[in-house]
């Protein structure tokens, strides 16, 4: 004989699973009608193809320390924050891809966004250094100078258009967790980058990252990523290379 | 009486041979790069960078101890010391030489990096992050005398400037060095980094561009 109150009790558990039931299978519905509506509003014609230029890549080397000028005939959009991804795309693939002289896995996809945005002036900027000296040594590295934006200053309003600009360039996670150790690697992808975007957008003077969209203290334990690097001291140490 | 007494005191004092010239102190800084919960970069067998960085710092110090040279280190177990620590430790001990240690799997052979900080004129304040730049000249040099011992020894270097935070912070000669695998120039792999004949040949490189180093110290003025 079962009790009364366990027949109620059972009654309205099955109640409510046959109530939660019938609400997974709206939601399900509501949810299956929402893609389908997206996949009606997306765009039906063809994105335009950018024509096929000639974008200079300054990549790095590791086993000589190197940053050499190559140029790849890539499409380059016209819009100067698609042209940048599009540059440092092609670099980071190059870096991916087998074989390479600088290996760092993750591709284009490493780079989340790339932000353009005026320049500031920076008060304390570092002046520019001279190479060292060298007798025996193998190579030089090219020198990075990096500035510190202690006191960035707002460029004038019409220096918005034709001044210079900072880059802000937001890395992924996965590229920063992936990437090699060590001081030389990690300040080859950093100047390489920096360079890159200096070579194809002249306009671009300063360079800052941020991983994940977070100010991230090194790349990968020893490259600092907390400055603002200046971007047209990144010199080639050879001329350019098709 | 009292002349006479001062007198013949003057006259033994003066007859005495000079006492010998204090030697000029001499410290060297060891700091071993990352540590604690900053392991730094995983390299061949699963070593951590943190290890062996401390390793050399280890075997370098006794290096240099038995050679007479006064050294302190940032770090002499596994534990986490920020790079503003590291360069106060510097900048406490007055160092004459101060070397980071560092280890890569990438590249080949010994990197040496000074700070890319422009060379500025010694001030009474100076910037903590630019701590450095009054004394990038004689980092620049300590890298050259640290770059011959190392070719000296047979092996490859590589020469550069950059930006390290605990060394930009440091008031003293200072350089990064980051050791890597030794390649041939086919780019083949003749010692790895766990390799104690190696190790042990990059520390006594290391510390006889320091005696070298001293040598230079003692025959021009170290503290700008």
């Amino acid at each position: 004989m079962i009790p009364r109150h366990q027949k109620i009790l059972f009654t309205l558990l099955l109640l409510a699973s046959l109530a939660m039931g019938a609400a997974l299978w709206h939601l399900r519905e509501r949810a299956h009608q929402r893609l389908l509506a997206g996949q009606d509003s997306a765009p039906t014609s063809a994105p335009a193809v950018a024509p096929a230029e000639q974008a200079a890549l300054l990549v790095a080397n590791d086993s000589d320390g190197s940053i050499l000028t190559q140029l790849h005939s890539l499409p380059l959009p016209e819009d100067p924050n698609a042209r940048a991804r599009a540059v440092l795309g092609k670099l980071l693939d190059l870096y991916a891809a087998p074989g390479a002289a600088h290996p760092v896995p993750g591709g284009a996809s490493s780079v989340a966004q790339i932000f353009l945005l005026p320049a500031p002036e920076i008060a304390g900027a570092t002046p520019a250094v001279a190479k060292p000296k060298i007798a025996d040594s193998r190579v030089v590295v090219n020198l990075s100078r990096e500035s510190r934006a202690n006191s960035p200053v707002s460029p004038p309003q019409d220096a918005r258009q034709t001044g210079p600009l900072l880059a802000v360039v937001n890395l992924t996670g996965s590229f920063a967790a992936s990437h090699p150790s060590g001081i030389e690697t990690e300040m080859l992808t950093v100047l390489s980058i920096c360079g890159t975007l200096h070579a194809n957008l002249p306009r671009v003077t300063q360079v800052r990252f941020l991983v994940d969209g977070h100010e991230r203290a090194t790349l990968a334990g020893h490259a600092d990523l907390t400055r603002t690097y200046l971007a047209g001291d990144v010199v080639p140490s050879d001329g350019a290379q098709p | 009486m009292t002349f006479v007494a001062l007198a013949a005191a003057t006259q033994s004092a003066l007859a005495q041979p000079a006492p010998p010239a204090p030697q000029a102190r001499f410290v060297v800084v060891l700091d071993a790069a990352h540590g604690g919960d900053d392991s730094g970069g995983r390299l061949a067998n699963n070593q951590l960078e943190k290890s062996f960085t401390l390793a050399l710092s280890v075997r370098l110090r006794s290096l240099l101890a038995a050679r007479g040279i006064q050294v302190v280190t940032t770090r002499d177990s596994d534990t986490t010391v920020d790079p503003v620590k590291r360069a106060e430790i510097a900048n406490r001990a007055q160092a004459q030489a101060c070397l980071s240690l560092h280890a890569t799997e990438s590249g080949s052979g010994v990197y040496l990096f000074a700070s890319s900080l422009a060379p500025a004129a010694a001030a009474r304040f100076t910037a903590w992050k630019t701590a450095q730049s009054a004394w990038v000249m004689r980092s620049l040099k300590m890298e050259g005398v640290l770059n011959s011992a190392l070719l000296n020894a047979g092996m490859s270097v590589t020469m550069a400037r950059t930006s390290v935070t605990a060394v930009d912070s440091m008031t003293c000669p200072a350089v990064a060095v980051e050791i890597a695998p030794e390649q041939n120039s086919g780019h083949e792999t003749i010692a790895v980094l766990n390799d104690k004949n190696y190790q042990a040949r990059v520390a006594a490189a290391l510390a006889a561009a320091l005696l070298e180093w001293r040598t230079d110290a003692g025959r021009t003025e170290v503290r700008p």
